[in-house]
C-alpha cells in the first residue's frame, strides 16, 4: 500500500545557517488509516516535525509528502490540535469548534444552508468529549483542560483525512485523558483517519497506536519503531496486562539511551 | 444566646454592600472633583483678587456663556460637525492603511518611515498651505482634524493585527486559509482592541485638529469665536471656548469608550462585569 505521508532524509534549521538544528536525516512514512504515535525526549523536535509535516514550515532539506503530492504550502486535509488549545478568545467555544468549517472546503460553501445539521455535530462532538452545556461560554471562562477538549473537538469536526494532534492530552488529569483516549479510538475507528500524535505518555503511545516511533535526542530522527499488537478496540484494561507494560518499559528504556546520547558533547 | 458576631451570610452581605458603596463612589468621583476644581479656582480668584483679563473667576466665564449662549451653540455645533467629518474619515481610511501595513511586511517597512516623518510635522504649519489650496472655511479644518486623528489608529490597528500570536495564525494556515481569511478570522478581530483604544486617543486629538485650523482661517466654529473673543480681550468668553471644547472631547470620548466596551468585551475577559470584581480591587 503506498504510505499517505512519506519524509525523506528532512532537516530542519531554525533561523539562518547559524541556527538550532531541530531535525537531521528524519525519514518516515504512514500509511492511510494508520495510527502513528512519536515519542522522544523534550526538545527533539516533534513539533517541529507536526510543522513539517503540515506545510507550516518549509523543510530546510528533504521532501515532505502527503497524499501523494509533495507539501510546499500548508495542507487543507488536516485537522491540528497544538499543545496549547490556542481558541480564538473572542469566540464562543462552539464557533471556536465551528471555525474549520468555515475555512475549509466544502463545508465552507455548505455551512450557510445546513448551519443547523453541522451545529449539531459540533455539539454532539463537545458531548463525546464532556464539554456539554458549555457551548456558549468564552474559552477564558474554561479551565485549561476544558479548552483543550474543546480544541480537539475543533480538529475533528471537518472530518479532516489526516490528523495531527501535538500532545492534545499533556494538560488533562490522568482520568479524563483516560477517557478521552476511548474516545479517540472510537472516532478513528470510525472514520479511519491518517493519524501523527505527538506524546509524552508512554502508556498513551501503547494504548492507541499501530506503531510507535521514537525520536534521537536533538537533532531529532526516528532511531526506532515498535509495532503494537494488540487487537481493536483495546480496552483500558489492557494496559494493565504484562505484555503492555512490557512494550512500554522498553520504550521507556530507548528514550532513557536517546536522553543520555544527548550529554556526549558535541552530539548537537 | 452565642455570641457570635456576624453570620456568614450577614458578612456576605457586608461584602457586597461594601462593593456597592465602592461602585457607587467611583461613579460620582468625577464630578466631586470636577466641583471641587471650580470651587478651589473661584476662591483663589476672588482670594487673590486675580484681574478678570488674567484669569476669570468661573463665575465669570458661566455669566459670559449664559450671555453669549447662542453664537457659541453655533460655534460648537460648527466645531463639532468638522470634528466628526475628519474623524469619520480618519476612521476609514486608518483602518484600510492599518490593516494593510499589519499584514504585509513589506508594506509595513515601505511606509512606516513616511509615516513616521508625516506625524512628526507640526500640523499648525500645515493649515496655512491647506488654506491656500482650498480657501478659508470649514475645509482645512476638516482636513487637520482627520490628519492629526489619523496617526494614532493606523499604527494601533496595524500593531494589532501585526502581533497577532503565531499559533493563532498557525490554526487557521493548518487549515489551508487564504491570506484574507486570516485577516478576517484572526487579524481583525484580534485589532479591535487596539482600535477602539485609538480611537479614544483620536477623537480628543481631532478636536485639537479642528480648532487649530478654525483659529488660522475659519468664519465658524469655537476656534473662530476664541479668536474673536480674545481680538475684544472678552478673556471670560475666551474661556467658555475652551471650557464647551473640554467638554464635547469628554462626551465624544464617553461614546467611544461606550463601544469600546459592547464590542471587544472579550478583551477585558469578563473583567468589567462588576459581578467578578473582587471587592478589594
Ligand atoms: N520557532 C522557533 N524558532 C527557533 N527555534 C525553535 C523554534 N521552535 C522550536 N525551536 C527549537 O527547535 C528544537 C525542537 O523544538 P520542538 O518544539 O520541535 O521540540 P519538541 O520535541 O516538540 O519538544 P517538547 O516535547 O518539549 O514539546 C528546540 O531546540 C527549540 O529550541
Ligand atoms: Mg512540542
Amino acid at each position: 500500500m503506498k504510505p499517505f505521508v512519506e519524509i525523506h532524509d528532512v532537516a530542519m534549521r531554525y533561523g539562518g545557517v547559524e541556527g538550532t538544528l531541530a531535525l537531521r536525516g528524519t525519514s518516515l512514512s504512514v500509511a492511510k488509516g494508520e495510527f502513528v504515535a512519536v515519542v522522544g525526549p523534550s526538545g527533539c523536535g516533534k513539533s517541529t516535525l507536526m510543522r513539517l509535516v503540515t506545510g507550516l514550515w518549509p523543510a530546510t532539506e528533504g521532501t515532505v509528502i502527503v497524499g501523494g503530492q509533495e507539501v510546499v504550502k500548508p495542507l487543507s486535509v488536516a485537522g491540528m490540535a497544538f499543545q496549547n488549545p490556542t481558541l480564538l478568545p473572542w469566540r464562543s467555544i462552539l464557533d471556536n469548534v465551528m471555525l474549520p468549517l468555515e475555512v475549509v472546503e466544502p463545508h465552507r460553501r455548505r455551512l450557510r444552508t445546513e448551519r443547523a445539521a453541522y451545529e449539531a455535530e459540533a455539539r454532539g462532538l463537545l458531548k463525546l468529549v464532556g464539554l456539554e452545556g458549555v457551548e456558549k461560554k468564552q474559552p477564558w471562562q474554561l479551565s485549561g483542560g476544558m479548552q483543550q477538549r474543546a480544541s480537539l473537538c475543533r480538529a475533528l469536526i471537518h472530518q479532516p483525512a489526516l490528523l495531527m494532534l501535538d500532545e492534545p492530552f499533556g494538560a488533562l488529569d490522568i482520568f479524563t485523558r483516560e477517557d478521552l483516549w476511548a474516545v479517540l479510538q472510537e472516532v478513528w475507528l470510525a472514520r479511519r483517519p491518517t493519524v501523527i500524535l505527538v506524546t509524552h505518555d508512554l502508556r498513551e503511545a501503547v494504548y492507541l497506536a499501530d506503531r510507535v516511533l521514537c525520536m534521537s535526542s536533538r537533532p531529532g530522527r526516528i532511531i526506532s519503531e515498535t509495532r503494537i499488537p494488540f487487537s481493536r478496540p483495546r480496552e483500558l484494561a489492557t494496559t494493565y496486562t504484562p505484555e503492555f507494560q512490557a512494550l512500554v518499559a522498553a520504550l521507556r528504556e530507548e528514550i532513557n539511551t536517546a536522553r543520555k546520547s544527548e550529554e556526549v558533547p558535541g552530539a548537537a | 444566646m452565642p455570641l457570635e458576631v456576624a453570620h456568614p451570610k450577614d458578612r456576605a452581605a457586608a461584602l457586597i454592600a461594601a462593593a456597592r458603596r465602592r461602585r457607587v463612589l467611583q461613579a460620582w468621583l468625577p464630578w466631586i472633583v470636577v466641583v471641587a476644581m471650580f470651587g478651589f479656582w473661584e476662591i483663589a480668584v476672588r482670594g487673590f483678587d486675580v484681574p478678570e483679563f488674567v484669569l476669570p473667576a468661573p463665575s465669570a466665564i458661566a455669566a459670559s456663556m449664559v450671555k453669549w449662549w447662542q453664537p457659541i451653540l453655533q460655534n460648537a455645533w460648527a466645531t463639532l460637525v468638522t470634528t466628526a467629518i475628519g474623524f469619520a474619515l480618519a476612521i476609514v481610511f486608518g483602518l484600510a492603511l492599518g490593516v494593510a501595513i499589519g499584514s504585509s511586511t513589506l508594506l509595513y517597512h515601505g511606509l512606516y518611515p513616511l509615516l513616521i516623518a508625516f506625524n512628526s510635522v507640526p500640523k499648525v504649519a500645515v493649515v496655512p498651505v491647506l488654506v491656500i489650496w482650498f480657501g478659508a472655511g470649514a475645509i482645512p479644518a476638516i482636513i487637520t482634524a482627520f490628519l492629526i486623528s489619523f496617526f494614532p489608529i493606523v499604527v494601533n490597528v496595524a500593531t494589532g493585527i501585526a502581533t497577532v500570536e503565531p499559533e493563532l495564525r498557525d490554526v487557521l494556515r493548518a487549515l489551508g486559509a487564504r491570506p484574507i481569511d486570516i485577516i478576517r478570522k484572526v487579524g481583525l478581530p484580534r485589532a479591535m482592541p487596539y482600535f477602539f483604544a485609538s480611537l479614544k486617543i483620536a477623537i480628543t486629538v481631532a478636536f485639537v485638529g479642528s480648532i487649530i485650523a478654525e483659529t488660522v482661517a475659519s468664519n465658524d466654529g469655537i476656534g473662530k469665536l476664541m479668536i474673536v473673543a480674545s481680538s475684544r480681550f472678552d478673556v471670560p468668553l475666551v474661556f467658555a471656548g475652551l471650557i464647551v471644547t473640554g467638554v464635547m472631547g469628554v462626551l465624544m470620548y464617553a461614546v467611544a469608550a461606550a463601544i469600546e466596551i459592547r464590542t471587544t468585551g472579550w478583551a477585558m475577559r469578563g473583567q468589567t462585569d462588576p459581578m467578578t470584581q473582587a471587592p478589594g480591587g
